[in-house]
């Protein structure tokens, strides 16, 4: 929804009553309006504009008081309003115009009814609607960048310029992206539905990786100045927790729960007072969040008692756990972290679980062991481009005592790393080493 | 994000209202509402309290403490529970103490609950309650 800057001085506080509404509401607003009209890109499209005219209204009369019933009935007659236009007075228009009564339908009538009997929403569907609404927004015909954008906004109820400024990319571009995610949509004729059970386990892993990709970008910003975008992860947080309610039967959304906890609880020690990245072994633990650590291994608990074992999400927490629990990084068990490792890479494989193996294995075996794993990502051309491979290498080289090589890798993994703060501590390390 | 603390505050007549309300039917409208809570991903935290009859007060205006059993003699409002919820703004606090099934009559007060964070971290006695909190899982 538009900032209100600029505005009356009592256009603030609507304001904040229209967003704090918007997040709670949204995606039952927009499920129940897809549902009804069949189409998503125009129950989005109706639900901001009465995101819209809530900001104006609000301000002017103050908040209704039945918030939610206003904007349904709000976002319903511009449903209508939209049919009409297209002509398209066919069982649909029907259906939503439902018991609105004629005069009340034509935009700018009467004020909306709020009456709660007015809802078109059945309480028993509205988890399938959220569900529904969350595989929509994370639909493999739309770009990995859409997903996100539209899941922020239509599930979480973030507006293009929050999003924006958590991504730090103009608002133009978040809004073009979200349209054209609604076109892709329409284009491709996706319903508004459950994905058929055949589909229903991969379109899954499509949903939880949207979240993970929210998650990452807050706890370990890829551009810019800070470190940290908590809030952006606390996002992903709060959809994984509505998420693994809603499918309380899948492991890895319990998983990727656990994980995003987990991870979450380190925050206010990883970085220091002046915004700068502190290593896991530097971090005072006693800062780790000791609530989000508990949550996060009893989601670990509940995907493991659904026996099918843990899935990769399910793996990396149940590593992060062993962080977690540990008292320092010496006391840490690196074998279990290995094993966990091992795992990890046969069921998800990566150059990235690799490298990671390879730190494990350094800490439970040396650095001579781990080094052969990394000489083999290198031989094989992986992560090339990536930070990552030359700071672990010069890590290891460095505590084989190979000093100038060392040096050299961590110079070459500073050109290499896009974050201004983890960039310093690369050079920082390279320094040391002169 | 920030802790918000939702405290339920009854009165005498809305605690009759809930005694006459068959305790099934309670369970059933306050789960529902918990349910929002957790189903959101913002509850923290939540009870209630027993029957202020049968409570003790503890007053200090006398120079030594006075003991009365029962709840405030002539207090209006009585502390019935809370919720504490993680949410982005006080306005969404609000927003949520809006949907709770509240007996009329009642009333909920919205705080904001500070993170240890907050105080001095170099004090002894924050010191030490950041390692108990660390112990038993507060922070």
């Amino acid at each position: 929804m538009p900032a209100g800057t600029g505005g009356p001085p009592s256009a603030e506080p609507a304001r904040r009553a229209v967003e704090a509404v918007w997040r709670i509401e949204s995606a039952r607003i927009v499920g129940a309006l897809a549902r009804y009209t069949g189409d998503f890109a125009l129950a989005e499209d109706v639900a901001q504009e009465a995101v819209a005219e809530a900001l104006v209204s609000w301000s002017r009369d103050g908040e209704p008081a039945n918030p939610v019933g206003w904007l349904l009935t709000t976002a319903r007659r511009r449903a209508v309003d939209s049919f009409r236009r297209r002509a398209a007075l066919d069982e649909r228009y029907a259906m939503v115009a439902g018991q609105l009564a004629e005069g009340e339908a034509v935009s700018g009538g009467l004020a909306p009814a709020a009456r709660s009997d007015d809802l078109p929403w059945d309480p028993d569907r509205i988890d399938d609607d959220i569900l529904a609404l969350m595989f929509v927004a994370c639909h493999p015909v739309l770009s990995a960048e859409a997903r996100v954008a539209l899941t922020l906004r239509a599930v979480g109820g973030l507006s293009s310029e929050e999003i924006a400024r958590a991504f730090l990319v103009p608002v133009p571009t978040i809004q073009a992206r979200i349209t054209r995610a609604k076109k892709t949509l329409a284009a491709a004729r996706v319903a508004f539905e459950l994905p058929p059970a055949a589909e229903r386990r991969g379109r899954l892993s499509d949903v939880l990786s949207v979240l993970y990709v929210i998650f990452t970008e807050g706890s370990t910003a890829t551009s810019g100045d800070d470190l940290l975008r908590p809030d952006l992860a606390y996002e992903a947080i709060r959809l994984g927790r509505t998420l693994a309610a809603l499918l309380p039967d899948e492991p890895e959304a319990h998983g990727l729960l656990a994980l995003c906890e987990l991870t979450a609880a380190r925050f206010a020690a990883r970085t220091g007072p002046d915004g700068e990245a502190v290593l896991l072994e530097d971090q005072d633990r006693r800062r780790w969040d000791r609530s989000a650590i508990r949550r996060g291994v009893a989601a670990i608990g509940r995907a493991a008692s659904l026996g099918h074992g843990l899935g990769p999400y399910g793996l990396q927490a149940a590593i992060a756990a062993c962080h977690a629990s540990a008292p320092s990084v010496a006391e840490t068990d690196w074998e279990r972290i290995v094993l966990l490792y091992e795992a990890l890479g046969r069921v998800a494989p990566s150059p990235v679980v690799e490298l990671n193996r390879a730190v494990a294995v350094a800490m439970a075996a040396g650095p001579r062991e781990a080094l052969a794993i990394v000489d083999d990502l290198v031989a094989a051309g992986r992560l090339s481009g990536s930070h990552l491979l030359p700071s672990v290498r010069g890590e290891l080289l460095s505590r084989l005592g190979r000093t100038s090589e060392a040096r050299a890798e961590l110079e070459l993994a500073a050109r290499l790393c896009r974050n201004v703060r983890e960039r310093s501590v690369l050079l920082r390390k390279a320094a040391a080493l002169a | 994000m920030a802790k918000y603390m939702l405290i339920m505050r009854g009165t005498d007549e809305s605690l009759a209202k809930m005694m006459d309300t068959p305790f099934e039917e309670m369970l059933e409208v306050v789960g529902r509402f918990n349910e929002e809570l957790i189903r959101a991903g913002v509850l923290v935290a939540a009870e209630g309290l027993d029957d202020p009859s049968q409570g003790v007060v503890v007053d200090y205006s006398s120079e030594t403490p006075v003991v009365t059993d029962g709840p405030y003699g002539e207090t209006k409002e009585l502390f019935g529970g809370f919720y504490i919820i993680e949410v982005a703004s006080k306005e969404e606090a609000v927003e949520w103490a809006k949907r709770m099934p509240a007996i009329n009559g009642s009333k909920c007060e919205i705080r904001r609950v500070p993170g240890i964070d907050e105080f001095p971290q170099d004090n002894e006695w924050v010191v030490r309650e950041r390692a108990w909190r660390e112990r038993t899982g507060q922070l």
